[in-house]
């Protein structure tokens, strides 16, 4: 009878000390989410929504400040965008590559040169962009833009070198989603392909990747959360200025603009960079929603 | 009983690294007719079957040595081209499986491959496989639906008409029905029927009434040999060998 009472006493404190640590994490992400909103709305009423969203001069420190930030959201979709486009397709060969095509002796080498890419710290990708990217950018901003008037020259820190970097951090991510799926592919399914008479890469094109599209999606959209949430790396190689996003621009990231700005701003200014800090975490609550969703659908059917 | 071949294979041998898999196959498969593989499991009649349209090409550390002979030419001798090859010889596989895509797509699919675009000729193409497959009347109106939300019967069906849809000479299934409920299986051996009158069918079952009920012709092997190969009827009737008789009365299996 005692013992029994004892088992009973440990199952119901086992019991509330794992649901207090679920609490926790669900408190910590309500929590962060009304923080963000509590600070990020001030400033769409002190500087008003059309003027702070779709503003795009950015003179926080002026006499008469202004906070337009479209610039800014504008280079983060646009350099995300850019990067996965990149990211994406060697990301997606290099899988096929490693699962499908090459012998197991490459693929031992392959496989964790790229397992090593994910680990490798961002201030160390940014420190690459700028001492190699960087110079070479600059060599060719001298070149296209030799008779130019209006451009200002950045030096070589520019958006594509940050798509650059930014697609071969997304790599690691799109390379070990994708083959993990590629591998999860039933060998049937090849095996019928093969016996139709189709060859290697008609078998991959049109039926072991379109198998594995969900898995690959995934890979995909976390592709997309790891550019728009990375910080360091691109703050380095991006320049910095709050610009059109085009190729040869020195650009502003939401993520650089937090980076490189909070640690002085104040009052209004201050406010302002909350916004953007909001702006960001709606960006990637999106793509985590998205990623849900694929992930369901991927549980039912196929 | 044998006056033409479709398949001829001389003096065939087959390795997985060290495991000498299959030993010294001489067969002789007739055209137009059902032939049937049959012996206990690891006899090696489906690596046998795989051998005939070079399945086991896809297999690491496979070595193989003798001829086969379609309509007298060897697909083993170099430059053959074996998406021609399989073309010619379609497969039906245990398992059924269909590609996660629409049932039109399924069965267009090796037309496509093969180079075939304009949509008429596809759509002529899938209703003649379908029906050749006996499954069009059951999923006529659902072309465009996803093939894996059928049953396992429909799916195996699906298979076979994808595999007609390439025009082969012979068709290879390999159990094709071990996976399936008995009033499926029974649609797919009276297919079989039908099919042999256009194809060349082999087929691998682990059923012998399986194979006394479809089959013309009936090889059985074991533990890599071919043991004997004759009209079905004499080879359950009086078989010859003791151990194909041991077989075939249950004393082992």
């Amino acid at each position: 009878m005692k013992n029994k009472a004892k088992i009973n006493a440990v199952e119901k404190t086992a019991k509330s000390i794992f649901m207090i640590c679920a609490v926790i994490a669900i408190f910590a992400v309500c929590s962060i989410t009304i923080y963000m909103i509590a600070k990020g709305t001030p400033a769409l009423k002190s500087v008003g929504v059309l003027k702070l969203l779709f503003g795009t001069s950015w003179a926080p420190t002026a006499n008469e400040p202004a906070y337009g930030i479209l610039y800014i959201i504008l280079t983060s979709i646009v350099g995300t965008a850019a990067s996965v486009l990149i990211g994406v397709p060697v990301g997606l060969l290099t899988a096929v590559f490693l699962t499908e095509i090459s012998n197991k002796k490459l693929a031992a080498i392959v496989n964790p040169a790229i397992e090593l890419l994910a680990g490798i710290p961002s201030v160390i990708y940014g420190l690459l962009g700028l001492m190699l990217l960087n110079p070479f950018m600059y060599k060719m901003e001298k070149m296209i833009f030799e008779d130019s008037d209006t451009h200002k020259f950045t030096g070589g820190s520019n958006l594509i070198s940050a798509v650059i970097v930014l697609a071969i951090m997304i790599l690691p991510t799109v390379v070990n989603v994708s083959a993990s799926s590629l591998r999860a592919v039933s060998a049937n399914l090849r095996a019928a392909s093969y016996a139709l008479g189709a060859s290697k890469i008609q078998t991959v094109f049109k039926v072991t990747i379109p198998a594995a599209k969900s898995g690959i999606m995934t890979g995909v959209v976390l592709g997309i959360g790891r550019a728009l949430g990375e910080a360091m790396a691109i703050n380095m190689v991006a320049g910095g200025s709050v610009q059109i996003p085009l190729p040869f621009n020195s650009v502003r990231f939401l993520t650089t603009q937090l980076v490189s700005e909070m640690g002085y701003a104040e009052g209004v200014h201050r406010q302002v960079l909350f916004t953007v800090g909001l702006v960001l975490y709606i960006f990637i609550m999106v793509v985590n929603l998205v990623l849900q969703k694929l992930r369901k659908g991927a549980n039912t059917d196929e | 009983m044998m006056e033409t071949a479709k398949i001829k294979v001389k003096k065939l041998n087959l390795y997985y690294g060290d495991n000498h898999a299959l030993k010294d196959i001489d067969i002789k498969i007739r055209p137009k007719a059902v032939t049937a593989f049959i012996g206990p499991s690891g006899c090696g009649k489906s690596t046998f079957l795989k051998t005939l349209n070079r399945m086991n090409d896809l297999v690491e550390n496979v070595k193989i040595e003798g001829e086969v002979l379609l309509d007298e030419k060897d697909i083993y001798a170099p430059g053959v081209d074996t998406t021609i090859l399989r073309k010619k010889v379609g497969m039906v596989f245990q398992q059924p499986n269909p590609f996660p895509m629409s049932i039109y797509d399924n069965i267009a699919y090796g037309p496509r491959i093969h180079g075939i675009k304009d949509k008429r000729k596809l759509d002529e193409i899938v209703e003649e496989s379908l029906r050749g497959a006996a499954i069009f009347d059951e999923v006529k109106d659902r072309l465009k639906k996803n093939a894996l939300g059928l049953s396992g019967g429909q799916q195996q069906r699906i298979c076979i008409a994808r595999a007609l849809a390439v025009c082969p000479e012979v068709l290879l299934m390999d159990e094709p029905t071990s996976a399936l409920d008995p009033i499926s299986t029974s649609k797919i051996e009276d297919l079989m029927e039908d099919l042999k009158k256009k194809y060349t069918v082999v087929i691998v079952t682990h059923n012998m009434q399986q194979a006394v009920r479809v089959a013309d012709d009936t090889a059985f092997f074991l533990l890599g040999e071919l043991i004997e190969f004759r009209e079905t009827k004499l080879l359950f009737s009086y078989p010859q060998d003791k151990r194909t008789e041991d077989y075939i009365t249950g004393r082992f299996g």
